[in-house]
């Protein structure tokens, strides 16, 4: 059967969109990727019709209308067949704006309780009529906690992912970017590393320094090598200390095939990190990141908006109940994300999306350096996530990733949105911070953190 | 040297910026405005443009053909909006055959500076440990990684090893990267490829970085591909067949 089309009239010129996929494109506030896949709406007036008319389609319409075949792909499929009618029961007969009303006006429980009841593109939908204020409104009533050696997520708390690349993997550069993190409080989230080589035994030999870290100085966090999926499972394979499992998804089986997995690889390496039983008060054991643009870039976006697709992959993520979830929303560049206002959007419509499906969701806070964008559009976005309550973001050592060649937020930044917003970090994590004595001393490290003890001497 | 007690003392170990101190939570104003003045050169990095000619004649040495080509793209600001003009050549290019053969692509990439200063040392070393015949070394100008796809699929090539400046960042504005793409063709993706990062002084050095991609390329050769079914299983410290 085929679906019916929408209509709009704005000032006297009727707008047409032939198919829900359609009017969810043109209804998007404006970013490059979507002109760069020809699907952006060409005027304002014809963005504004497609908001009006996505604001009077019905949500149960969601489950009936697929942006992409379910036949077609298997991330469509995951979302259909995962759908969960009672928790979407409350909001099943409200339209799109309706439902903003309702995410408005409703209580912090009942938005946390409707996430297995909404599927991306609901989410995504109703992104697109929302302001920013909103945006940073609903997601901070969203509860999402996780555990795999603390505890991620609790009211009240701002983690920090502690990523101290180097560009060869050097073993005693990578240290010192850790105690240089830890010494301002960050690594609560994770201890992460993006490695320079896919290499098996350059992956094990960072996977095998960092856990020594950890346990000299028993820290309560986990750690992580960010290497495609398939060499962490050669790694485990091998014996080595892997605390999360990391892969990069997208929201289309095309994006993921382009990243080399499936949900079936994803789903036999997470089997296999629960195997090695080390987490200590959580089994959560799954690292994703995510990031708009990814799909067009892969050629995989069949016709669908960037940040649908985006809001997609979310739904691949929830089903390996991850520890952490992140959009590293300016990494790919001004061809998606044009300048910091895109990029602030974005992030706030990313982390909005994941929330609201029930990710423990953080933001790499982050532009490069072809984009329009700077340290101040950085602040205001970061500030804005804070507010919105942000489960984790990065931590560099002074914003500037050596490795990878952007700028994150800084230890620094992440001490200061602390500051500003009143939060705390991770309890477990927060306690050894004390115990150790960290920030007390702007120039001496801590006698209990010395650097022999990891190498550095 | 000494077990190190203050926490500027990490500096020694990374170029990262570490040991930064701190004014109140915030970085201390000399670290704030260092960072600002590598952005600023960084900025002005991406708008830097490859010297063709010198490029020519630095790559002559190794007694290849020498072929200049142009993306799609009309200009930088294009180049920034469209990535899919970059993947293109332009209207009416023409190639020469080197079937069965290793083609060079040059391209300029995201910065030029880096791929201007080390891809003729890097091909120097390469060229030699190759167990291909090596064919001929495309100049690209606005090019992206995948134009190598359409250039590997006009010249016949087993596998294009594209040579390409990496986006810029604050310590280093000249990095290079090497995709190596087996059987090339319009259509490949990132994951039908291996990628070697941060060729440069204080990176990998040229001498690591061609002995990774010959090892590759060797390696792809047996396996009949590039990309994720090949792993980078190099023996650390392995050194290029004599």
């Amino acid at each position: 059967m085929a679906a019916m089309g929408f209509t709009q009239d704005i000032a006297g010129t009727r707008y047409v969109f032939p198919d829900l996929r359609t009017l969810l494109a043109r209804a998007t506030p404006l970013r490059s990727g979507d002109a760069l896949a020809g699907v952006a709406a060409e005027s304002a007036a014809e963005r504004i019709a497609a908001q009006r008319a996505l604001a009077d389609v019905p949500l149960g319409r969601f489950l009936n209308e697929a942006v992409i075949p379910y036949e077609a792909d298997e991330v469509t499929r995951l979302i259909i067949d995962r759908h969960d009618a009672a928790p979407f029961a409350p909001v099943r007969s409200l339209t799109v704006g309706g439902f903003r009303d309702w995410l408005l006006a409703a209580d912090p429980a009942a938005v946390t309780a409707l996430a297995p009841g909404l599927t991306p593109e609901m989410a995504a939908a109703v992104s697109k009529i929302m302001r920013v204020a909103d945006l940073i409104q609903v997601a901070a009533k969203c509860r999402v906690v996780t555990r795999f050696r603390n505890t991620i997520g609790l009211p009240g708390t701002l983690s920090i992912r502690l990523q101290p690349n180097h560009p060869t993997d050097d073993p005693r550069g990578i240290a010192a970017s850790v105690l240089d993190g830890l010494l301002l409080g960050a690594g609560d989230a994770v201890i992460g590393v993006n490695p320079a080589t896919d290499n098996v035994e350059a992956v094990m030999r960072v996977l095998e320094m960092l856990d020594t870290v950890r346990d000299r100085f028993d820290i309560p966090t986990q750690s992580c090598v960010l290497s495609h999926v398939t060499t962490t499972m050669l790694a485990m394979e091998r014996g080595a200390p892997v605390d999360l499992v990391f892969q990069s998804i997208g929201g289309t089986e095309g994006v993921n095939t382009s990243f080399g997995v499936s949900l079936s690889v994803l789903k036999e390496a997470r089997e296999m990190a629960l195997a090695l039983k080390r987490g200590t008060v959580g089994e959560d054991v799954m690292y994703f990141e995510t990031g708009q643009g990814s799909a067009l870039s892969a050629d995989a976006h069949h016709g669908v908006d960037q940040q649908t697709i985006e809001a997609r992959a979310y739904a691949v993520a929830r089903e390996f109940s991850p520890l952490l979830v992140n959009t590293v929303v300016g990494f790919i560049g001004p061809e998606y994300l044009f300048d910091g206002k895109q990029i602030l959007r974005a992030g706030l419509e990313d982390h909005f999306c994941g929330k609201l499906l029930g990710l423990p969701m953080g933001v790499d806070v982050c532009y490069t350096n072809h984009a329009e964008a700077d340290q101040d559009d950085m602040d205001t976005l970061l500030t804005c996530l804070g507010v919105a309550g942000v489960t984790y973001v990065m931590g560099v050592p002074g914003a500037d990733d050596v490795m990878l060649a952007y700028q994150s937020t800084s230890f620094h930044d992440g001490l200061t949105a602390r500051a500003m917003l009143g939060k705390r970090a991770a309890p477990e994590f927060e306690a050894w911070l004390d115990r150790m004595g960290i920030g007390l001393d702007a120039e001496r490290i801590p006698a209990r953190l010395s650097p022999a003890l990891i190498g550095l001497a | 040297m000494s077990t190190p007690s203050l926490w500027r003392d990490l500096r020694r170990f990374t170029d990262a910026r570490v040991g930064l101190g701190r004014a109140g939570t915030a970085q201390p104003t000399s670290a704030h405005l260092d960072f600002q003045e590598s952005h600023a050169r960084a900025r002005d990095a991406v708008w830097s443009s490859l010297d063709v000619a010198a490029m020519e004649a630095a790559v002559a040495p190794l007694g290849l053909p020498v072929v200049r080509v142009r993306s799609a793209v009309p200009d930088r600001r294009d180049y920034l909006l469209r990535p899919d003009l970059g993947r293109r050549l332009a209207e009416g290019t023409v190639l020469p055959r080197a079937p069965g053969s290793v083609v060079f692509v040059v391209a300029d990439g995201l910065c030029a500076i880096g791929v201007q200063r080390h891809a003729p040392a890097v091909l120097e070393r390469l060229v030699p440990a190759l167990a291909l015949p090596p064919g001929p070394v495309v100049i690209a100008e606005q090019a992206r990684v995948a134009l190598g796809d359409e250039i590997g699929e006009a010249t016949g090539a087993a596998a294009v090893v594209m040579l390409i400046g990496e986006r810029p960042g604050l310590s280093a504005t000249d990095s290079l990267g090497l995709y190596i793409t087996w059987a090339p063709r319009r259509g490949r993706t990132d994951a039908d490829r291996n990628c070697i990062s941060n060729v440069r002084p204080g990176g990998l050095s040229y001498d690591e970085a061609a002995a990774k991609t010959a090892w590759l390329l060797r390696a792809a050769q047996g396996l009949g591909a590039t990309g994720v079914a090949l792993k980078d299983e190099m023996p650390a410290g392995a050194l290029p067949a004599p």
